[in-house]
């Protein structure tokens, strides 16, 4: 006996068998992320004032790989439509769109916006030591206009060995926009074209450091939650990047021969949970990089 | 029948659509790396019951040390440290040692020992022979999930191995202590104890996953012509809910487990609030994380995951005990309908197992509610077990002994639970003995009886041979006395204020030796316990060899030895590569046993209706006809 | 807007299901612009203050939503599906949502320590 219900319809219910199961791991998949995204929210309520950064991802950059993965939901629905019209031209050109739209995101994100990230330094002062620092901080001018304390100074990190080396006691920093000039009513709230670092060097002496590091998961829970949830997610955008790979391929084409119809299915579930992984990242971005 | 066995097609190219194995598979394809849900069934049961007897081993050497703290092992006590490292020097357990046996028996009996055998053993080889199927609707995902958990099953294994030994804080691996355990100097980064566990569980989780999606879609796609959802077998409906239960309650643990990996190995502080001192300094991390949040994502899995741990059960003991008593379960809505809301509520009353992490009180009182309300249909099933009983045609076969004593078993652990729902009385049992009596009493007598029962009853349809008879007995009634030996002292225990997990038994603190109950304080109470379970392991030996020897040497038997109602007993046994000889139609109910006019005292669900059975305008009171 | 139909194996109805395909092709084409426009929105709205940072969160995950809406609709066929899958999506839906409002519920009782 074959196994039933493989392509055509089960009549009580209205579905193929596959249909029913990617719906299954994509609801599986909703309690995955629902999960992360709850983390999300109560190291996020927890933050004490101050402690939950803006600003700090490139938010242009960040809108483009947005466009990129709509539009590689658009490509991957029409490749599948084109399927259903029996048109395997068409479908092979929306299909390696859709891969090449995938790549490019995980490129962007894994060549630009992590390194990027890797490479910028940020030291959380000590609250003793605030006033201290006031010059790069400007709490007094916060305080007055309702604004949230500054507790951080980042920037460009000149003297990478301090990292690790006891020896070396201080930090040199050049300092980034807010820190350069945290009086500056331009830099109350973040930008959309973001500001590299500026030439003005700060040393902080690292006894007034209550912790330091790039910008790495280590960093805050902020960074924690982002490269958690983005990577994750960029490992599913990776999968399915995968999965479209082996649809596109020749193996397609003869599957599409033996049974149009068996691969239109498979273009559809695959499909189904490309969707899924855009529809996480219209969650993430504003969550991440605009709130 | 439809046209797709193998002779006439040989030569012909394919009519029909998927691809189908017409030739012969080679000896890997056939054994090792099957799509066949009753091969893939079959590997899960044996690794289950590896998995299950090496966790027993666990607990008796645990045992030990509750008995006779600080002693060295008798006769194993000089060759534990050659495999377990300088955790048991000279054979005695350091306190780390017995954490480390503490959290893995947990660990293993429960992920790597029931819920595969209970859900993905009884569920793979069962529940497509009871609905008609030739097989699952995604073998090939069948095959992805076993492999999953075999590799994973082997990383929980390996941690045994590697310098600091297994994980060992707790099986519920709380934060702050999970995050910091097994680090620093003499482990390594990525192979300890607790980052192995936490990558192991990931295996785990994905296997479970991809075993939830087959079986929900095979169940709902593959119910053979005529088996509606009310004349599924009860077993059919508990495997149902047990695989939504899994499918929606571990994702959240996976994300935990995924961040607390990232604490551990990338050093983020998702679970280490700010300010946290470690050996006396502060520890250099970011802070603002939040230790409840793990608790919150565990146990949200935590609950949903002792209803898997039951519902298999609940669903083999309905099956024995309709074919044991010939006659009809008592109350098929009911249970349906319990089983339904037992699923449902399940994710909703997790915080009973956080009353100590100071909610507040109308939260607590939210809970506390669900938590009521969550016994309710759990006693609607035992009732419906019990009454079932009334009135039948009682056969004492071995499957049958395990099943009735399962239920005032379970009766006794699922009643010890009730004040457990109330945060004011768990204020003082939380984390003694009692509770630990408690979960024991549902998964010990309750649940691996249950176990032991599908696995005598089914034994025939795999094999074509009958278990030995005297042997299953032989297996039976010290298994039952040794297990109330074990677990009923111990609610005695943990109402007179012994603590779980100490490491000593309670040698060395007031509670456990300051008052007698039955002439025995509560550490005292350790020895005859320890002997029970020893005595206990010795019970096993029989079953271990009676399963092995009978599937060569067993009395063989047809098709359909126990005279059961059910469709797994229309196929051959065992039952070929695509299950049955003619497309199975169902013309009636699961549990048509004893209906009156018939010759035979049951009649099989494919049986067609007669038109002198049609004609009967009600049904007559003592049977259930749906 | 309904999912493409199952089409048979039969040729002849090729004609008028190819034809009727490219309607949802344009549909597929005017939802995703209809995105890429809400992406922008959603940026644009992020540097308007709604007054409190709640506000300012409550609009954008609003924007959100109605982009996941869309794209769960008409891309992933939701609109036109069969009850059991709505039926699977509610219950996830119901079981995401008490997990996080209820450990919200249990989180903020006691001030001191989380």
């Amino acid at each position: 006996m074959e196994i039933p219900y493989t392509i055509s319809n089960r009549p009580d219910t209205g579905l193929w068998n596959a249909k029913i199961g990617i719906w299954l791991f994509l609801a599986s998949e909703v309690m995955l992320f629902g999960g992360l995204f709850s983390a999300y929210i109560f190291l996020r309520i927890d933050a004490p004032p101050g402690m939950w950064p803006h600003g700090l991802l490139n938010v242009p950059v960040g809108t483009m790989n947005t466009a990129i993965l709509i539009m590689s939901s658009v490509t991957v629905v029409l490749a599948w439509a084109s399927l259903k019209m029996r048109n395997y031209r068409a479908y092979w050109w929306y299909m390696l769109a859709t891969i090449s739209c995938g790549l490019i995101f995980l490129t962007v994100k894994l060549a630009y916006e992590w390194p990027q990230k890797f490479d910028h330094f940020g030291a959380y002062i000590k609250t003793e030591a605030l006033g201290k620092y006031e010059k790069y901080l400007g709490n007094e001018y916060a305080a007055e206009k309702g604004l949230p304390p500054r507790l951080e100074i980042t920037g460009h990190l000149h003297n990478r060995a301090t990292l690790n080396d006891p020896n070396i006691k201080e930090y040199e920093v050049a300092l980034d926009p807010l820190n350069a000039d945290p009086t500056n009513p331009e830099m109350d709230r973040p930008h959309f074209w973001p500001h590299s670092a500026t030439d003005k060097i700060a040393t902080i002496e690292k006894e007034d450091v209550q912790y330091a590091t790039m910008f790495e998961p280590r960093h805050s829970a902020y960074f924690a939650s982002y490269f958690t949830i983005t990577g994750l997610h960029g490992l599913h955008v990776l999968g399915g990047v995968l999965v479209f790979i082996y649809m596109w391929l020749p193996v397609s084409k003869r599957l599409y021969q033996r049974n149009p119809e068996h691969l239109a299915n498979r273009v559809e579930v695959s499909g189904l949970f490309w969707h899924f992984v855009d529809l996480i990242w219209i969650f993430v971005f504003p969550l991440f990089y605009l709130l | 029948m439809d046209t797709s066995t193998s002779v006439d097609t040989h030569h012909e190219p394919h009519a029909h659509d998927a691809a189908h194995e017409h030739h012969e598979l080679g000896w890997w394809r056939k054994y090792i790396f099957s799509t066949d849900h009753k091969v893939i069934g079959i590997q899960y049961g044996l690794c289950g019951l590896v998995f299950l007897f090496f966790g027993f081993c666990l607990m008796m050497l645990m045992r030990w040390q509750l008995a006779y703290p600080g002693q060295a092992l008798p006769v194993i006590g000089k060759w534990l440290p050659h495999i377990f490292g300088p955790g048991i020097a000279d054979g005695k357990m350091t306190p780390d040692f017995y954490n480390s046996l503490g959290a893995m028996h947990g660990t293993i009996m429960i992920f790597a020992g029931v819920v595969p055998l209970a859900f993905a053993a009884f569920g793979n080889f069962v529940v497509p022979l009871q609905i008609g199927a030739p097989d699952m609707t995604f073998p090939k995902v069948n095959a992805a999930s076993f492999w999953a958990f075999g590799v994973g099953g082997v990383i929980m294994m390996i941690s045994f191995f590697v310098p600091g030994g297994p994980a060992k804080s707790g099986w519920t691996s709380y934060t702050p202590l999970a995050d910091i355990a097994d680090t620093g100097p003499g482990h390594n980064p990525v192979f300890n104890g607790q980052t192995l566990w936490l990558l192991g569980f990931i295996f785990l989780i994905s296997s479970s996953l991809l075993g939830a999606i087959n079986f929900i879609t095979t169940i709902i796609q593959l119910r053979a012509k005529g088996l509606t959802w009310m004349r599924l077998p009860f077993f059919v409906w508990a495997q149902f809910v047990t695989a939504f239960l899994l499918l929606l309650a571990f994702p959240p643990l996976e994300a935990a487990i995924v961040m607390q990996l990232m604490d551990r190995v990338a050093h983020t502080s998702f679970f280490l609030p700010a300010g946290l001192v470690l050996n006396g300094a502060p520890a250099y991390i970011s802070g603002g994380g939040s230790p409840l949040l793990w608790q919150h994502l565990f146990w949200f899995l935590g609950h949903p995951e002792v209803y898997v741990l039951i519902l298999p059960a609940f669903g083999i003991v309905a099956e024995i005990l309709a074919n044991n008593s010939r006659k009809p379960l008592w109350g098929y809505k009911s249970l349906v309908f319990s089983v339904l809301v037992i699923g449902f509520l399940s994710f909703i009353v997790w915080a009973h197992h956080m009353w100590m992490t100071g909610m507040g009180s109308a939260v607590s009182a939210f809970f506390q509610t669900t938590t009521l309300l969550i016994s309710i249909p759990s006693v609607i099933i035992l009732s419906a077990f019990f009454i079932s009983l009334w009135g039948g045609s009682i056969r004492f076969t071995v499957p049958m002994l395990f099943t009735i004593a399962f239920l005032p078993m379970f009766g006794i652990g699922g009643l010890t639970g009730i004040p457990l729902a109330f945060n004011s009385a768990d204020l003082y049992l939380h984390d003694t003995y009692y509770i630990i009596a408690h979960f024991h009493y549902i998964v010990a007598p309750g649940t691996i009886f249950g176990l032991f029962a599908g696995i005598y009853y089914w034994f025939p349809k795999a094999t074509a041979r009958k278990m030995n008879d005297f042997w299953g007995k032989v297996h039976f009634w010290p298994t039952l006395i040794c297990m109330n030996v074990i677990f009923l002292p111990m609610f005695l225990q943990g109402m007179a204020g012994m603590h779980r997990r100490w490491y000593d038994g309670g040698q060395g603190w007031t509670l456990a030796n300051a008052h007698t109950v039955w002439g025995l304080t509560g550490f005292e109470w350790n020895k005859p316990i320890s002997w029970a379970a020893w005595i206990m392991g010795l019970a096993q030996i029989p079953f271990i060899i009676n399963f092995f020897w009978s599937i060569k040497h067993g009395e063989k038997v047809n098709d359909n030895p126990w005279e059961a109602t059910t469709l797994e007993w229309t196929a051959p046994s065992p039952p070929p590569h695509g299950n049955f000889l003619t497309t199975p139609v169902a013309y009636r109910g699961p549990y048509e046993y004893s209906l009156p006019g018939r010759e035979r005292d049951f009649t099989m669900q494919n049986e067609p209706v007669e038109p002198a059975e049609r004609t009967r305008r009600k049904p007559p009171a003592d049977l259930v006809h749906v | 807007m309904n999912n493409p139909p199952d089409i048979s194996q039969d040729p002849k109805e090729y004609e008028e299901y190819a034809h009727g395909i490219r309607k949802h092709v344009r549909g597929y084409l005017m939802v995703g612009a209809i995105l890429l426009a809400f992406t922008a929105i959603t940026v644009a709205l992020s540097y308007v203050h709604f007054g409190t940072q709640k506000a300012n969160i409550a609009v954008a995950m609003l924007v959100a939503t109605l982009k996941a809406g869309l794209v769960a609709a008409i891309f992933m066929h939701l609109a036109a599906e069969k009850r059991l899958i709505y039926r699977i999506l509610i219950f996830t839906g119901f079981f995401v949502l008490g997990l996080f409002w209820l450990t919200f519920l249990a989180w903020y009782d006691y001030p001191i320590f989380r």
